[in-house]
């Protein structure tokens, strides 16, 4: 987005720094601005997006009716293994480190992020990781079959993709660290004089508690597949009960990560909803207090609960126990959460611009999914349903709810201060609908296939399945297709259209919005000062 | 007790309830469609434990539903009535204490008065103890083995194989009524009588699951867990492995036959005569012919997953066999690797699977099948004095 904006306008801002530094390709290999370097984030993360719906709709294709017709069963489970390692790592989380990069500084009032150099680092780390991940599909034996939970003993037996998958998953951990060091800095050091923490914006309070979530939970995944990967090649036995080891063991590791990680994404998601909804009801945000301690509450509380995710696996009943209960305090936070934007809708004066309109289709959809968890939190309901479809309908309606249609939201909201030019629209809200519609045909019928007993991680089923999987498969297709149309809103947002004013949206609160569109490749470089008009509490 | 009382009217009654009218509520497109595949909740249950869990799940089902409702309510009033476009101007609100607690404390409220009966269902859902039967359900790369430790069938045991045709699953056949749900030999049990399956693993972890009995236990290799059933109604359950186990995971389902007593002692005196019949001389000595018949079914039966019935396997996870360095060296290290397995890769230690004279023929197939042509004959006796050493 600034990508061709900045190349292609290269001078017009007033900007003299401009002219010393490297053009062309290399103009984006050393770049140490934040807007630059978000861009590439936001780039990146959508071309991740794209290879891991490809990936999707093989699976959605394959699933379209009883019997095996294009795949094999091998290779059915790569690409679900795939799909969820690129969807989770290579497009959610860069996709909000990229909303982090361009609009913290920008919130804040600092001229950049703290370590820039540091920052161009974290970035490029990516790629390799995103090639490793990929390329393993082509090397002897194929990318990794096991599902992105890598459980041993399956893990073990696989070929050298295994040892691919756990390369990537170690260069972007380390991304994902730098990343988390960088903007808790940022936010802790560099606020303008004036912002004190209560006074930050709450995009910049989801991040610093997401930030913390990784540094504390990556390292422990980090650890988690170096011991697969002695357990593989160097004689350990961690997993292996025949060498004193337990493959539980690394079910309770990997989910001690793997829990947390479902906030690390969906804290940021809620952050920008926690702009846009403000935004277009013209009013304050409700509760800002009580939404920052809610954060706190559901981070704090992630790295309680893992052994939610493994009811079935023989922990003893005061296990399981312990694990419902403190599953179900979740539910509290969440729900403060929730009944906070619904009042701060309430009288206020509201309208429905595209950014609003995938505002209002998370909070639907994040709302259905959350209600599932609380279904599923009860262990004896969860017994039942564990490695069903319901699973995987829940988890979709978090994250593709919770992530992509807040990412969208986001997208919508500061298109036009990436680019200086409003978006077409009529095609965002086409997008919009066409989203919400394809991915309820698609993922909501999910629940009765779970719930009659379909298994996730099948390539074949049953004929009584057949029906509801042929219409998932039909909504899945149009969803993946739909998606395309944000390229389209995108490259004509860059190209040209409405010149859009510094501040487009006339309830949006905060210090981006005072800064000329698109934003000048260089912000606050003198702390600006503070308006308490702008402030979000 | 509710086990007693259940009726198949109930289960009728529960499958339209709650949770059916939020899933059609929901998704009103499919709620006039009556029929089978049209399921949209849990299977009717048939213990009194999955009776529980059915009404636990209507309960919550029916109280998020309510929140949604109640939740959504408020946001539809907002959107309709406090538009811009019909000229309604922002309040400017925020921070209401009352509000605040309201809604931290009643959630809470609602939490603590579900985690009653999710509470007792689950310690009903856990007690194993006093057993009338316990059997071993032991997950292999892909099927089932059972073995029977106590009551009078103790000591029967058999692998438990999906039946299902390979052209129906290739699609070359029409796919018969119960594709892929369909086993050689079934799990059987007398009804009402309280069943104890323990299960374990022996490649990597499966998970047992039957969902009209509410249980699913994952199976660990070099591990046991345990789960329990009382089947108040004669009838064929099904299930499948639920947890991912490698490329056949799809295909092996669980089977569980509930009898009557009198048939349940029937089928046990039948397989206890089928398997004295089957017991045989191991010290008979094999020709090449017989011994290759034998093979090739011991062949098909248990390792053709993944070296393929060509020989040719699915290099490099599983290597070939047809012309491969083990299947034409020594016969000795073959008969070792079919034994003891390979550890850290998918090669299972098949000497608690296979009889002497199951590998001896097994091997001897191997090396004579394909390009192979050894014309070796292995005797039993060759396998028993590997094992062990």
């Amino acid at each position: 987005m600034q990508a061709s904006q900045a190349a292609g306008h290269a001078g017009h801002h007033d900007d003299a720094s401009h002219g010393h530094g490297p053009t062309g390709l290399m103009r984006w290999v050393t770049t140490t601005n934040h807007k630059d370097i978000g861009t590439m984030y936001l780039w990146f993360s959508f071309v991740m997006f794209l290879v891991g719906g490809a990936m999707s709709l093989i699976i959605r294709a394959e699933l379209l009716s009883p019997g095996l017709q294009y795949v094999s069963p091998e290779f059915y489970n790569q690409m679900l293994t795939l799909h969820a390692l690129i969807m989770v790592f290579g497009a959610i989380m860069p996709a909000f480190v990229g909303f982090a990069n361009w609009m913290i500084p920008l919130m804040i009032g600092a001229p950049d992020m703290a370590f820039a150099r540091m920052n161009n680092w974290s970035f490029w780390l990516l790629p390799p990781a995103a090639i490793l991940l990929t390329a393993s599909l082509f090397v002897p034996g194929g990318a990794a079959g096991t599902g992105w939970t890598l459980y041993p003993p399956l893990s073990i037996q696989m070929g050298m993709g295994m040892d691919m998958a756990i390369f990537a998953v170690h260069i972007l951990g380390m991304s994902s660290i730098m990343g988390s060091i960088n903007i808790i800095t940022t936010i802790l050091n560099m606020r303008t004089p004036g912002m004190t923490l209560m006074k930050m914006p709450l995009f910049c309070w989801t991040w610093l508690v997401t930030a913390f979530l990784l540094i504390a939970s990556m390292p422990i995944l980090a650890g988690a597949v170096t011991m697969l990967l002695t357990d593989r090649h160097f004689g350990t036995s961690f997993f292996n009960a025949a060498g004193g080891g337990d493959p539980v063991l690394f079910q309770h590791i990997f989910w001690f990560f793997g829990h947390p990680e479902v906030y690390i994404i969906a804290l940021p998601a809620f952050g920008v909803v926690s702009h846009v909804i403000p935004a277009f009801s013209r009013k304050h945000l409700f509760g800002y207090t009580s939404m920052v301690y809610a954060i706190a509450a559901i981070g704090l509380i992630s790295f309680f609960v893992w052994a939610h995710h493994m009811y079935v696996t023989g922990i003893p009943l005061t296990g399981q126990l312990y694990f419902m209960y403190a599953t179900m305090l979740i539910a509290i936070p969440t729900g403060v959460k929730v009944f906070n934007w619904v009042t701060t809708m309430w009288r206020g004066s509201l309208s429905f611009e595209t950014p609003m309109l995938f505002a209002l289709g998370f909070l639907v959809l994040f709302t259905i999914g959350g209600l599932t968890g609380l279904v599923l939190a009860m262990t004896a309901v969860d017994i039942q349903l564990q490695d069903t479809y319901y699973v995987v309908a829940h988890f979709h309606y978090v994250m593709v709810a919770g992530a992509l249609f807040s990412a969208y939201a986001g997208l919508y909201f500061w298109l036009p201060k990436w680019t200086g030019h409003m978006y077409s629209e009529g095609l965002g809200k086409l997008h919009f609908w066409l989203s919400m519609i394809f991915f309820n045909i698609a993922f909501f019928p999910q629940h009765f296939l779970g719930l009659a007993g379909m298994p996730r991680r099948i390539p074949d089923y049953a004929q009584q399945f057949a029906d509801f999987n042929m219409i998932s498969s039909i909504g899945s297709f149009g969803f993946g297709f739909s998606q395309l149309l944000v390229l389209v809103v995108v490259f004509k947002a860059i190209k040209g259209g409405v010149k859009a004013e510094a501040r487009p949206w006339d309830g949006a609160r905060g210090l981006e919005w005072t800064v000329p569109s698109p934003a000048p490749h260089h912000t606050f470089e003198d702390p600006p000062a503070f308006d308490p008009a702008e402030a979000h509490g | 007790m509710t086990r007693h009382s259940y009726k198949n009217r109930e289960a009728s009654r529960l499958r339209r309830g709650p949770a059916g009218l939020l899933m059609a509520g929901l998704f009103g497109l499919f709620s006039g469609v009556a029929n089978a595949a049209w399921e949209i909740s849990l299977q009717a249950p048939v213990t009194a434990t999955a009776k529980r869990v059915y009404e636990l799940h209507s309960l919550l089902t029916w109280v998020i539903f309510i929140i949604f409702v109640g939740v959504f309510a408020v946001v539809t009033w907002s959107l309709i009535f406090h538009r811009k476009s019909r000229g309604h101007k922002a309040a400017d609100f925020h921070d209401n204490m009352t509000v605040e607690i309201a809604w931290t404390v009643i959630p809470t409220l609602i939490l603590i008065a579900i985690a009653f009966p999710a509470t007792s269902t689950l310690v009903q859902m856990r007690d194993t103890s006093q057993p009338d039967l316990t059997i071993k359900a032991t997950g292999y790369q892909w099927k089932w083995g059972y073995e029977y430790l106590t009551g009078d069938a103790a000591g029967v045991k058999f692998m438990s194989v999906q039946s299902t045709p390979r052209d129906q699953i290739e699609n070359k056949a029409p796919k018969g009524e119960h594709y892929l749900l369909e086993v050689d030999r079934p799990m059987v049990v007398p009804v009402g009588k309280k069943v104890r399956i323990l299960t374990t693993a022996s490649d990597v972890i499966h998970s047992w699951s039957v969902p009209a009995f509410a249980v699913k236990t994952d199976a660990v290799p070099g591990f046991l867990r345990d789960t329990w059933f009382r089947a108040d109604k004669e009838g064929t359950y099904r299930g499948q492995c639920s947890e991912l186990c490698g490329k056949d995971h799809a295909f092996m389902p669980v089977v569980v036959e509930v009898v009557s007593a009198e048939k349940y002692a029937a089928w046990v005196a039948e397989r206890k005569k089928e398997m004295a019949a089957a017991a045989e001389d191991p010290n008979k000595v094999w020709k090449l012919d017989e011994q290759l018949a034998r093979g090739e079914k011991v062949y098909a039966a248990t390792c053709a997953a993944c070296h393929q019935p060509s020989g040719k396997g699915l290099p490099p996870v599983f290597p070939a066999l047809d012309g491969s360095n083990v299947a034409k060296g020594p016969k000795q290290a073959h008969i070792d690797l079919v034994l003891k397995g390979k550890p850290g890769t998918a090669m299972a230690a098949f000497g608690a699977q296979l009889s002497d004279t199951d590998i001896a023929a097994v091997v001897a197939y191997e090396r004579n099948a394909w390009s192979n042509k050894l014309g070796e004959v292995i005797q039993p006796a060759e396998v028993k004095a590997l094992r062990g050493k």
